[in-house]
């Protein structure tokens, strides 16, 4: 696919990819096989009919594509520039054994983003079922889980703290990967559909979650927070003036748009020397930022080897292509000030891999003697995060030893009619997990409340098995709630 | 019923300190004392803490006051009135304060303090705690609340810096008075500039007297998701608005406090100078 040159696009916020016009899509759509045990929709979190899709786009019947993806998956603008690909749908892709994946993110990236331009929205009549859901968080867990309550016929609300929906999506992935009105493009989708957002709302101070339930009248609530409490080392010089997390930094450029001080007021005084502690792929949009605001050097600082990297292939790439320095095997122990209190620099040391720690991947182990300082004038913090507290704060939710809330294997959590998924259970991780937490919420709300999907074939007793009756699962005793 | 988000009422106290009411049922419910607001004036604004001042769930709003010192609280005086609405406004944030089982409180004010101390003096009063107020301005003129707050307290000691009213001094020597009388004060309460804090926190240190601050770091979100308003609390690392805002004072690194609400100055003395010169120029250029 077409890219911006890396020395062009080092100096703006446009997108990487260019994306394809439909001669690439029909070119590219054409490379699937079309294999018959379909390991590309076992490899997709959220089990996307993949070759189905990429058979309507070689039929160039690009409104069948789109409803194909959006049976399963309501933002396919999003997923396809953001999903880690290469170890899910492209990953187990059949063709990829001996060439290239068939490229699956890039065409569902090319029909969501022709969705947008044609504003097609996939908006069936859906009878109302009456029933009322709280959904708390409008990242990507939370719209995921909207977008399919809704469907299904709830009256859904979806809550947010921040001024603008979108969550992680909105402040922490910056326009050059997903640009911010392709995000509000997909939640005006679901604003069709029938979902509400508030804004300026901080669940769990404003009211509690238990409100939700009682005062509020919801008949069910999901909990997608995130984990967004940004983690520091704890050596010396972490509060000097340009230190900061990389969620500060993102969410003043991105959110805020820091970046076009002083036409919007929220500041961020961008260093000339950046040093970003970490390989993640928050560590990689945090570089890549900076490198945009005008840093005139960016190095990564990573306690491991390029191969332990966690970010994703793409943005790695991109992040090298683009000019940044990897200092790999580094680990910092101190950031220096001057007489202003400023960073000036940072004094590392050499790392070496010794045994596996509990994650799989080798430990890092100091090299004695190897100290050394790099001139930097900005330190980004990139290194995790852990849980958000308020909820913990404010609920009588169960929380785990580091503060995430637990919840079993069908998200439900402590409390009954509540349902958590996303990072504020698993810990960091990807927006497509999260979409396919929210969606698998949903699914547990439906079958709590009741509510069958509109089509479902009722199948004669032998066919369905036992255990259900009229293809209803025996153990539901909710049967007077299905209409006719 | 007013809009979401809409100034109901305004009162100038001086030319630099203004109140806001503001319609939020829901919050006004909600809100406690110690807690504080996020605003954002406009949607090119900055997100900033304000403490909040009062909060009455029977008119169903909240009453900020602030300070206009840089260019978002400066074009907030100049822009907000009657029928304004805020482009954001959430809240309650923060951990509610502690009113627990003090029994005599000394609660202190120092110049904008004076606001976001009021709701604690009023809950300790309603407590049944024996209310000591101390405020504090650097003159008559700039003085807010005096009737207010006075009519919480049992003790009324007010200080300011030129003597032009009550004691000539800061609010250091109110409690120290208040100490002189009181050998009994469980606890003090003091809100204001983080160099009045820091005094505060000192003159109560040999007395070995609980004292709890408010701070007021830069802050962005307020969910604790940016870390930006970290401070140092003892050994520890907390962030203020999700930690805090109240904190033991005997334990706030306030220097560290005043080295961070430093570090945009650079960004600040621009915004405001292109916002004054903007004031300058005839409308319409």
């Amino acid at each position: 696919m077409e890219e911006q040159d890396p020395k062009v696009r080092a100096t703006n916020f446009g997108e990487v990819a260019c994306g394809y016009a439909l001669e690439d899509a029909l070119r590219e759509a054409d490379r699937c096989l079309m294999c018959p045990d379909e390991p590309c929709i076992r490899g997709c979190p959220v089990e996307i009919d993949i070759p189905a899709f990429i058979s309507k786009i070689t039929e160039k019947s690009l409104r069948g594509a789109y409803d194909t993806i959006t049976d399963t998956n309501l933002l396919p603008a999003i997923c396809g520039r953001v999903c880690p690909q290469e170890s899910q749908c492209e990953g187990a892709c059949t063709v990829g054994d001996t060439l290239e994946p068939v490229a699956i993110g890039r065409l569902e990236r090319f029909v969501g983003d022709t969705a947008i331009a044609e504003g097609w929205a996939s908006v069936p009549y859906v009878e109302p079922s009456g029933l009322r859901a709280a959904v708390v968080g409008s990242g990507p867990a939370g719209v995921a889980c909207a977008a399919d309550l809704a469907k299904a016929g709830c009256d859904v609300t979806v809550y947010e703290a921040f001024h603008e929906p979108g969550g992680v999506l909105k402040y922490g992935i910056p326009d050059f990967r997903l640009p911010n009105d392709v995000i509000d493009a997909e939640i005006e989708k679901l604003r069709a559909l029938g979902v509400k957002f508030e804004c300026n709302t901080l669940v769990g101070r404003l009211f509690t979650v238990e409100e939700l339930l009682t005062e509020l009248d919801y008949q069910a609530v999901f909990i997608g927070t995130g984990a967004g409490a940004p983690s520091f080392m704890g050596i010396p010089g972490e509060s000097l003036a340009g230190v900061m997390s990389a969620n500060e930094l993102l969410t003043r450029c991105n959110l805020m748009h820091a970046r076009v001080f002083p036409h919007y007021d929220t500041p961020l005084q961008a260093g000339k020397q950046v040093a970003v502690i970490g390989a993640g792929n928050t560590a990689m949009d945090a570089m890549r930022v900076c490198l945009r605001l005008g840093a005139a050097s960016v190095s990564c600082v990573y306690r491991r080897t390029r191969n332990e990297a966690p970010a994703r292939a793409e943005e790695l790439h991109h992040a090298e292509d683009e000019g940044i320095d990897f200092h790999w095997l580094t680990s910092p122990i101190e950031i220096l000030g001057d007489a202003e209190n400023n960073v000036r620099g940072i004094r590392c040391q050499r790392m070496e891999l010794g045994e596996p720690d509990e994650s799989g991947r080798r430990r890092p182990v100091p090299v004695p003697d190897s100290e050394f300082e790099i001139d930097v004038d900005m330190v980004v913090y990139a290194i995790g995060t852990s849980a958000n507290p308020i909820l913990g704060q404010t609920s009588s939710l169960e929380l785990d030893k580091r503060g995430y809330i637990v919840a079993d294997e069908s998200l439900a959590t402590s409390i009954a009619g509540v349902w958590a998924g996303g990072d504020i259970v698993t810990g960091a991780a990807t927006v497509i997990e999260a979409m396919g937490a929210g969606r698998k919420a949903a699914g547990e709300i439906k079958a709590y409340l009741g509510l069958r999907d509109t089509d479902v074939v009722y199948v004669t007793e032998p066919a369905a098995g036992p255990g259900k009756r009229f293809g209803i699962d025996l153990r539901e005793h909710n049967y007077a709630r299905v209409t006719a | 019923m007013a809009a979401p988000f809409e100034i109901i009422r305004r009162e100038d106290f001086s030319d630099v300190t203004y109140l806001l009411e503001i319609s939020h049922p829901r919050m006004a419910r909600a809100a406690k004392p110690g807690q504080f607001v996020i605003v954002m004036a406009q949607d090119r604004g900055e997100r900033i803490p304000l403490t909040l001042a009062d909060f009455d769930p029977e008119r169903g709003t909240v009453t900020l006051v602030v300070q206009a010192v840089g260019k978002t609280t400066k074009e907030m005086q100049a822009s907000c009135s009657l029928g304004t609405k805020l482009h954001a406004l959430v809240g309650p944030m923060g951990k509610p304060s502690g009113i627990g089982d003090a029994r005599k409180v000394v609660c202190v004010g120092g110049g904008l303090g004076v606001a976001p101390v009021y709701p604690q003096a009023r809950a300790y009063k309603q407590s049944g705690a024996y209310v000591i107020g101390v405020i504090g301005f650097r003159s008559k003129e700039l003085m807010f609340w005096e009737d207010k707050f006075r009519a919480v307290c049992d003790e009324f000691i007010v200080c300011t810096d030129d003597g032009s009213e009550g004691i000539k001094g800061l609010v250091t020597a109110g409690i120290e008075q208040a100490l002189e009388h009181h050998p009994d004060i469980d606890e003090v309460v003091a809100i204001g500039p983080p160099i009045m804090m820091k005094f505060c926190a000192e003159t109560t240190r040999p007395h070995g007297i609980r004292t709890v601050v408010s701070l007021n770091p830069v802050m962005v979100d307020g969910t604790g998701m940016c870390g930006g308003c970290r401070v140092k609390i003892g050994d520890r690392v907390r962030f203020a608005c999700v930690d805090g805002p109240d904190f033991d004072a005997h334990e706030v690194d306030f220097d560290d406090l005043m080295a961070r609400l430093r570090r945009f100055k650079a960004s600040e003395a621009a915004a405001l100078e292109r916002w004054t010169e903007s004031c300058r120029l005839p409308a319409g250029a």
